[in-house]
């Protein structure tokens, strides 16, 4: 008996050397350790024997038994650690096959540079804030100092859904300004507020000009506010849009609802300064209108111009993302063209 | 304006590079755009005679020309035909820099024989020196020009294109520009000195002015000069009036222009003789009354045009064009010279409505004083007495209706701080603006100042006009930077209207884009055309509200669905996209409210079409139908927390049959379906096409709740899976309302529909998966066997439905 016993272990062992992997390995417990296993027979009838014999091969089958399950435990964990470091042949996948896609969608650029410049403003207080897009021509123009026949109506090319009804006149809002006025009307200092929206030019349209745009309006009333905070705060605008590194230029300029008034450029993107044609050889780049508002404009929501002050700026959208993106036809943003709108 | 440096200089000493002046002008507010050098590149080109014409030994049409340099004489092959004895000519040393005439590029000059004979340098065309487009022939300068030198002093300049912002009409003119550049730099500006003689007949006894509507016409200023000799203007003004981009003519039109550019005044010179009497009116013209301008078109008039009129008819349109009647010409000897004042809006009225513009009506058109025209007036006088060897009539007309006195304006350091953030003292505050022409008188205090505003400075009436001044002056470079410091106002609450809907269509983005969705942004106008493509029938619901001067028919209508935007933007896809598209829109749609603003309201809509998932080689590969975007509508909803039921449609967009309204707690927020195949077609769409529109304002009505928690179940659920025969007209939701109404059924899935040969004709079945769960106990075998009894009892009683084997 203890021939055979011996017999059994070194079967185990030598089969255990070829098992390769944890089914074959489950496979040769059940022959060997298993309820029907020759080892575990020989257990279960331990009791038929002899005393002698008994205490002996009861000894050794358990000694074996136990030897058994320790090699078992080994390999299983040698099993384990191959199969984490080198899997089988037929286990490798082919990592070169495509994933299965997940079909996603992406906002319009235009979407999500308003997003980025929102964000900016209101990181520093802003609230954001809409308008209509149709507005009377009060607000558009009178409220803001351009009254009927005044020449610096030329500097919007307005569409208008009324003719010679004065203030009264419905138009597509040529820009976001009116939105400081309905913004004043309604709220008393301190206000700080942008209002991005879409705006509409009676304007032919080229690689530089298009028929609508969106705008981004900004407003901030208060005592004590100055040149210097717009200049702080469109600086550190520019900066967080076009990187530490970017020259800014804060030059003086005309709107008629703002005194004094402001132009913000940006040094140009293509030539870095040096002058080429996206930037008409100048170095730099216009990116926003701004200035302190007009006395006037504030004396007319009764706001006191003596006691507060406030800065007003608006920016073009797309300006900003063709100067961000190296886009160089403005036309692409609303030709809605899959092979333009997911490069972003 | 185009503007001549060499002209600037005649005012004001400028020691900084043209570049550097051109920086510091930007900065200030008077924009450089352009930089053109005339002869930086003419270093080797200098002024010769030519003093000899001999035929070239081996060629007909070529001549040999002796140059005289003053310091040597040259012998040089030219073959322009307008060469001749006698000219002053422009003559470059081999080695010069000139333009190619053929190509236009940079060149220099090579030595070179020209059929066999050497030339030592060249005479040169227009072309070749980089002033114009000519090259028919060479460059002829006039008999004055200075022998020997180089030509660059003689004909070079920097010419500056300056934008001029509509506030600033004193900076169309040259004086203007020296002024502002004066104040700059710190020069003092000399301004031409304006004195001439007058003969002893007075102006009265040639000339009354009649101004008879003085609102329009606050001032008129007239001259007259006799004996008046037409001739071409000396060279210096014609090269003046060229670099600024004017045409010269004759010596008269030609000083009033001059003197129009120097000082920003429209002037207008009649020819006395072909005026009717000596009555000079000041009218609004009659209405349809005719003029042939001087550009010899006839234009018809009406009462919102002023006109100067003699005692019969109109002379000219005031402060716009002069009448062809009236025009100087060879034979004029008498002229009556004007320098007026015209009302702004006037004139801009008038240019509507002629559709025209012209240098002096660009200059009234924003605001000119009705001080200024007086001293214009005298110096053209001056030089017409000068070019034109007139002699100018005694004193002055001088009719000054309109005349008024600007009150001063106070200002204080303090206030400069107050807008600025810069701190200026007071002695800085008085030296720039009393360089830019103001009169300043200090208070006893010595912190404030009493501003009179120059009466070319019309836009400066605040405290913070004159800010501006000092600020731009000193030079916004200098402005420091400062944060924001003032407190921040309230924050509106997040459950607002307001704030919801911005939060709704930020969710909605994320969602729709995470589904496959691209977003796009399409025109707010679109054409009646396409608006009407989206409904089979040719009256439109809703008439849209017109714009009354559209830049293009495709945008004459403010669009009432943003659904035409999104297929036409499908279409072009369609062209070149072999995948599915997705698209949606987040915008506004206006729909009239009479003569009120329009209401503008929140729509969204997408589209879908094409293969479901993009061919891949485990894709699914079937095509994009209703239950794709039933589903997204369901996606969208259920994030919102809302669950919605489907209804028919009978929107004309969608197919009818296979379109549904989508409704939420009874109330109708959008559709959903298949787009009718001749919108589709009218579109040129090709597969099936799904659309989705939601009212954005509908939904938010159904969200402003805050989502209220759940306890998350405690006891464990069971699971049923059924399959039930229906007849083919059973709809899926009346099962489904059926087995929801047991307590117990915390969800019901369906997980197959089948047709086919398992089941008799005319029905169907529908697989469903039923988990039951209670909130209070485990459920029991028992419990759950019994409500399943009761539900299929009620089935097959309300429904006819049979369990299939």
């Amino acid at each position: 008996m203890l021939e055979r016993l011996k017999e059994l272990h070194a079967q185990a062992l030598e089969e255990l050397k070829k098992v390769n992997n944890p089914r074959e390995l489950e496979l040769w417990r059940v022959r060997h350790l298993g309820k029907k296993s020759n080892l575990t027979k020989i257990l279960r009838s331990l009791a038929t024997l002899p005393l002698e014999e008994r205490r002996e091969v009861g000894a050794q089958a358990n000694e074996i038994k136990r030897a058994l399950e320790s090699n078992l435990e080994e390999k299983e964990q040698l099993l384990q650690e191959g199969i984490l470091t080198s899997p089988q042949e037929s286990q490798r996948l082919d990592f070169t096959l495509p994933g299965r896609s997940l079909t996603t969608g992406r906002l319009h650029p235009t979407t999500q540079i308003l997003n980025e410049i929102c964000d900016v403003f209101q990181n520093m207080g802003f609230q954001v804030i809409e308008g209509p897009d149709v507005e009377w021509d009060y607000y558009s123009f009178e409220a803001l100092n351009i009254p009927q026949h005044h020449p610096a109506r030329d500097m919007w090319a307005t569409l208008w859904l009324d003719v010679g009804m004065g203030g009264k006149a419905r138009l597509l809002r040529p820009h976001t300004s009116p939105m400081q006025i309905r913004l004043m009307e309604r709220e008393r200092p301190p206000i700080r507020a942008i209002v991005p929206g879409r705006v509409y030019r009676y304007e032919a349209t080229d690689a530089t000009h298009e028929s609508i745009l969106y705008q981004v309006e900004g407003l901030a009333v208060d005592t004590n506010i100055t040149l210097a905070d717009l200049k702080g705060t469109l600086f550190d605008f520019c900066h967080c849009l076009f990187g530490e590194e970017r020259k800014v230029r804060f030059r003086c300029d005309y709107f008629p609802f703002v005194e004094p008034g402001v132009e913000v450029a940006i040094g140009c993107s293509v030539c870095n300064g040096a002058g080429c044609r996206l930037c008409g050889y100048s170095g730099w780049l216009e990116i926003l209108g701004a200035g302190m508002v007009h006395p006037d404009v504030l004396a007319r929501v009764d706001i006191n111009p003596d006691i507060y002050s406030g800065f007003a700026f608006g920016l073009g959208a797309e300006r900003i993302a063709m100067l961000r993106y190296g886009i160089d036809d403005i036309r692409l943003f609303y030709s809605n063209d899959l092979r333009f709108l997911r490069q972003f | 304006m185009k503007v001549s440096l060499k002209w600037i200089r005649d005012y004001v000493d400028i020691k900084l590079t043209p570049e550097e002046l051109a920086e510091r002008l930007t900065i200030a507010g008077l924009e450089v755009k352009g930089i053109q050098t005339i002869g930086g590149t003419w270093d080797k080109v200098v002024i010769g005679e030519v003093i000899a014409l001999n035929p070239h030994p081996n060629a007909d049409r070529i001549k040999l020309a002796t140059v005289n340099l003053s310091t040597q004489q040259v012998t040089t092959v030219c073959g322009a035909p307008n060469i001749s004895l006698g000219q002053k000519v422009t003559f470059a040393y081999i080695g010069a820099r000139l333009k190619d005439p053929y190509t236009g590029e940079d060149t220099v000059l090579k030595p070179a024989k020209i059929r066999g004979v050497a030339s030592e340098g060249m005479v040169c065309s227009e072309k070749e020196l980089g002033i114009s487009d000519s090259h028919e022939g060479i460059l002829v300068l006039p008999p004055d020009a200075p022998l020997g030198a180089p030509l660059g002093d003689y004909l070079g300049d920097v010419i500056f294109d300056l934008d001029v912002t509509p506030n600033r009409p004193d900076c169309l003119s040259v004086i203007g520009i020296a002024r502002e550049i004066a104040a700059l730099i710190g020069e003092p500006l000399h301004l031409p000195k304006v004195h001439y003689e007058e003969t002893d007949k007075s102006i009265e006894s040639f000339a009354l002015v009649d101004i008879v509507a003085p609102d329009l016409c606050p001032r008129y200023c007239a001259s007259l000069i006799t004996g008046i000799k037409i001739a071409p203007s000396p060279s210096w003004l014609q090269q003046r009036l060229n670099s600024c981009g004017m045409r010269p003519i004759n010596n008269v039109v030609d000083v009033t222009n001059y003197v129009m550019l120097e000082y920003g005044q429209p002037l207008h010179a009649f020819d006395y003789r072909k005026l009717g009497g000596r009555q000079i009116i000041v009218r609004p013209a009659r209405n349809g009354e005719r003029i042939t301008t001087l550009d010899g078109s006839e234009r018809t008039l009406n009462p919102d045009i002023l006109v100067i009129a003699d005692k019969e008819e109109a002379v000219a349109v005031a402060g716009i064009m002069g009448g062809l009647d009236s025009e100087v010409t060879d034979k004029t000897d008498t002229i009556l010279l004007e320098s007026a004042n015209f009302n702004q809006a006037a004139i801009r009225r008038g240019c509507s409505h002629l559709q025209f513009q012209s240098e002096a009506s660009i200059r009234f058109d924003k605001g000119l004083n009705s001080e200024l025209p007086l001293l214009p007036l005298k110096r053209t006088t001056q030089l017409l007495l000068e070019l034109a060897s007139g002699r100018a009539a005694k004193g002055i007309i001088d009719v000054y209706p309109g005349k008024s006195e600007p009150k001063p304006i106070s200002l204080t350091a303090r206030e400069v701080k107050r807008l600025s953030g810069l701190k200026v003292k007071i002695e800085e505050i008085l030296k720039v603006l009393k360089a830019l022409g103001f009169e300043c008188q200090e208070g006893d205090s010595g912190s404030q100042v009493s501003v009179s505003t120059p009466y070319w400075r019309s836009d400066i009436k605040y405290s913070a006009d004159l800010v501006e001044e000092v600020v731009r002056i000193i030079g916004y470079e200098k402005i420091p930077m400062s944060r924001l410091s003032s407190p921040l106002p309230r924050q509106e609450s997040r459950l607002s209207p307001s704030a919801q809907q911005s939060k709704l269509e930020e969710k909605l983005r994320s969602i729709l884009t995470g589904s496959g969705f691209q977003e796009i942004l399409t025109y707010s106008l679109v054409s009646l055309e396409k608006l009407q493509k989206l409904s089979p029938k040719v009256e439109l619901r809703i008439p849209p509200l017109k714009v009354a001067n559209p830049m293009t028919r495709e945008q004459e209508f403010l669009r009432i669905s943003l659904r035409a935007g999104l297929l036409a933007t499908l279409a072009h896809n369609q062209k070149f996209e072999q995948g599915g598209i997705r698209l949606f829109e987040i915008g506004k749609i206006f729909l009239p409210r009479g003569k009120d603003l329009p209401e503008e309201r929140e729509m969204l809509c997408a589209v879908l079409s094409g293969p479901r998932a993009e061919l891949s080689w485990q894709a699914d590969k079937k095509l994009i139908d209703f239950f794709d975007a039933k589903g997204v509508v369901e996606n969208l909803l259920n994030h919102l927390g809302l669950k919605a039921s489907f209804d028919i449609s009978d929107d004309e967009t969608l197919f009818a049959g296979r379109g549904a309204s989508i409704i939420v707690e009874d109330d109708k927020v959008g559709i959903v379906g298949e787009v009718h195949p001749r919108v589709a077609q009218a579109f040129e769409l090709s597969n099936t096409i799904c659309l989705i529109e939601v009212d954005l304002a509908k939904l938010l009505a159904k969200i402003t709740r805050i989502k209220e928690y759940q306890p998350i179940p405690r006891f464990p659920s069971v699971i049923r899976d059924i399959a039930l025969i229906v007849d083919e007209q059973v709809s899926y939701r009346t099962v489904e309302n059926i087995i929801q109404s047991f307590l117990l059924v915390a969800k019901v899935t369906l997980f197959d529909l089948y047709r086919g040969e398992q089941v008799a004709k005319g029905k169907k079945s529908f697989a469903i998966r039923i988990i039951y769960q209670s909130p209070s106990h485990t459920l029991t075998d028992e419990e759950v066997d019994q409500t399943q009894e009761e539900m299929l009892a009620r089935l097959r009683r309300e429904l006819g439905a049979t369990l299939r084997d």
